[in-house]
């Protein structure tokens, strides 16, 4: 009876190495569940960090004051300005732009045409953004001096190929059926488009909308060439180069200065806190939207 | 009984109100095409204008401006393989890190994690990728930089590793090459992860449960079935993720240690391409200064584009095969 300890049903145990296979299915998920503890570690190690020694500086002066040249005290009030008005401006650009160019190629373009334009966009969306500086430095900087409206410019470069793409696919989830029943009633395209399609599709404009700006709040590179050499003064003269968030980190990170060492990581603990509000924001909208679109 | 279906006398009113309507269409669609047109000829201005910006350094350097190692402005020599080379190599870093990372994130999330543990976790890399380059390079040079110089670089010297001549060396302090690319693969993860994530879950469930009904294990019905079914797509989300290291030049000139010199060791500081453009900002205020750093942004350009169309290219063609079947 000894040699039945094996169970003649069991037909994995005269499998080849099935204890090696074994091993290496319990290596693989070791190694998965590992990989994303490592990747929300480093996450909450840098938002810690930020907090840590960004948090301490945060006070009444830091948001009302800029920083002067020489000294310990003042804050960030006037890249905080200059921040919100560069990229209220790039919104301003950028905004209308995408959504027309979202528009044509859902409502308007044949499928040959809507898939090149999905790969400009996408390519547009992959020119560095220190290459877009370059441009935005190349055609407008160049003899007119840095301001923060070509900044804007800059950035709203940025925002475009986002913004387009996300409203895009999102007129394309909305439903045939709307079009249809608003034509039938003899409304023109233009009509359903402006007052049926669009509202529809709000929600996911607005998340791609919000997305990009967090994105491009925290972009550096295309405001170096464009409005970075600035004083240190609150002012909102678009038509000069106004100090902003991103840069002041910039600076401030590679100065020996502990002072400004530290006022680096408050505003950065400024700028995540606000990029991560934007983002948590999004997730709101994209939910919603989307249960709602697809619900219909 | 003549019926009377149609007022004459109502068409004039009818048809000019109709070409009004009209005339709303025609104007809303044409504006539409505009702005279509505008993105298309944006993206070649950008293209031209680069390469216009950087003609009169290409007629003066020549081609050969791409493989001269030396940074001069001093005896006004100047070439790009430095850069080029800390490019590379620290794209080449994260690359290697980052892929097999962000494959494991994407199977965990969708092969293994349920979704009441996946959902947080994958909102957690999003965020990861929302971090401002900015951000991430003011922790890299003051918290990881250090630390990656005290700790992870001798680390890694006492292991067989350090017997690589690109690993040897006294690792240097303020950056270095291999601090830059550790930056470039946490920016990269979230990308290539999340495209990862979309491809996995595309794969039809139908061909996993084969697999896994043949008696593979989880592992084998993944690297056989769902590697073979997404590898196009994986290859393209790897080419994307390299076109964003490419481009970066704000984290990357914070933590590389901006050295006109190609080191001998990946300890030691070097430069990337996108990192001098940065790090020359203040002294771009006129053309003839900046001629040779707008060659630099011309070549960068060229080789993010090249990649990220030849990614595209890649998701195309993937796409029609998809439907093809």
């Amino acid at each position: 009876m000894s040699e039945l300890s094996v169970d003649p049903y069991d037909i994995t145990v005269k499998s080849n190495g099935l204890r090696r296979r074994r091993i290496v299915e319990k290596v693989f998920g070791v190694l998965a569940i590992g990989s994303a503890l490592l990747a929300c570690g480093i996450l909450l190690v840098v938002l810690g960090t930020l907090v840590y020694k960004g948090f301490s500086s945060l006070n009444v002066d830091f948001f009302t004051k800029a920083r002067p040249l020489f000294g310990e005290n003042g804050g960030v009030a006037d890249a905080l300005v200059g921040s919100a008005l560069v990229v209220g401006m790039a919104m301003l650009m950028a905004i209308p732009v995408s959504v027309l160019v979202a528009i044509y190629m859902s409502e308007y373009a044949g499928p040959k045409v809507s898939r090149g334009l999905k790969i400009v966009l996408d390519v547009l969306n992959g020119v560095p953004a220190i290459v877009v500086g370059i441009f935005v430095f190349g055609i407008l900087v160049v003899g007119h001096g840095q301001s923060a409206v070509y900044g804007a410019f800059a950035l709203a470069i940025l925002m475009l190929p986002m913004v387009a793409r996300a409203t895009q696919e999102i007129l394309e989830i909305v439903p045939r059926s709307l079009r249809d029943a608003s034509f039938a009633l003899g409304v023109t395209k233009w009509r359903t488009t402006w007052s049926i399609v669009l509202p529809a599709a709000i929600g996911g404009i607005l998340t791609g909308v919000v997305i990009a700006v967090a994105r491009v709040a925290g972009e550096t590179a295309p405001l170096l060439f464009t409005t970075s050499i600035a004083a240190n003064e609150i002012s909102t003269d678009v038509s000069h180069a106004l100090p902003t968030l991103p840069v002041t980190i910039f600076v401030f990170s590679e100065s020996p200065d502990p002072g400004e060492q530290s006022a680096a990581w408050a505003a950065a603990l400024v700028l995540i806190a606000f990029v991560l509000v934007m983002n948590v924001l999004a997730k709101l909208f994209a939910g919603r939207k989307r249960r709602q679109l697809e619900g219909s | 009984m003549t019926s009377t279906p149609y007022e004459p006398a109502a068409a004039p009113e009818s048809d000019l109100r109709r070409s009004g309507i009209r005339l709303g269409d025609v104007l809303f669609k044409g504006i539409a095409i505009l702005a279509a047109l505008a993105a298309t000829v944006l993206l070649g201005w950008i293209a031209y204008k680069v390469f216009d910006l950087a003609w009169p350094a290409i007629q003066d350097f020549g081609l050969s401006f791409i493989w001269t190692e030396a940074w001069d402005p001093v005896t006004n020599q100047f070439g790009a393989l430095i850069f080029i080379y800390g490019t590379i190599v620290t794209s080449l870093i994260a690359l290697v890190i980052a892929t097999p990372l962000s494959i494991a994130i994407a199977l965990f999330l969708t092969e293994i994690a349920p979704r009441r543990v996946a959902a947080p976790i994958a909102t957690m890399v999003e965020l990861l990728a929302a971090i401002p380059s900015v951000v991430l390079g003011l922790w890299g040079i003051l918290v990881f930089g250090p630390w990656v110089h005290n700790h992870l670089e001798p680390w890694i010297q006492d292991t067989p590793l350090g017997l690589l001549p690109v690993f040897s060396g006294v690792p240097l302090p303020g950056g270095s090459i291999f601090t830059a690319g550790l930056i470039l693969t946490i920016m990269i993860i979230p990308i290539t992860s999340a495209i990862c994530r979309e491809l996995f879950i595309r794969v039809p469930q139908d061909l996993t449960d084969g697999a896994l009904a043949l008696g593979s294990t989880r592992w084998e019905a993944i690297r056989g079935v769902m590697f073979a079914y997404a590898a196009p797509g994986i290859v393209a989300a790897v080419l994307l993720g390299l076109g964003r290291a490419f481009g970066e030049a704000i984290a990357v000139t914070q933590t590389i240690g901006n050295r006109n010199q190609i080191p001998p060791s990946w300890f030691e500081p070097g430069d990337s391409l996108g990192s001098k453009i940065a790090s020359e900002y203040q002294g771009a205020t006129s053309l003839e200064q900046a001629s040779s750093i707008l060659y630099l942004a011309a070549i960068l350009m060229v080789i993010s584009l090249a990649t990220n169309v030849v990614a595209q290219l890649i998701v195309v063609r993937f796409e029609r095969a998809r439907r093809a079947v």
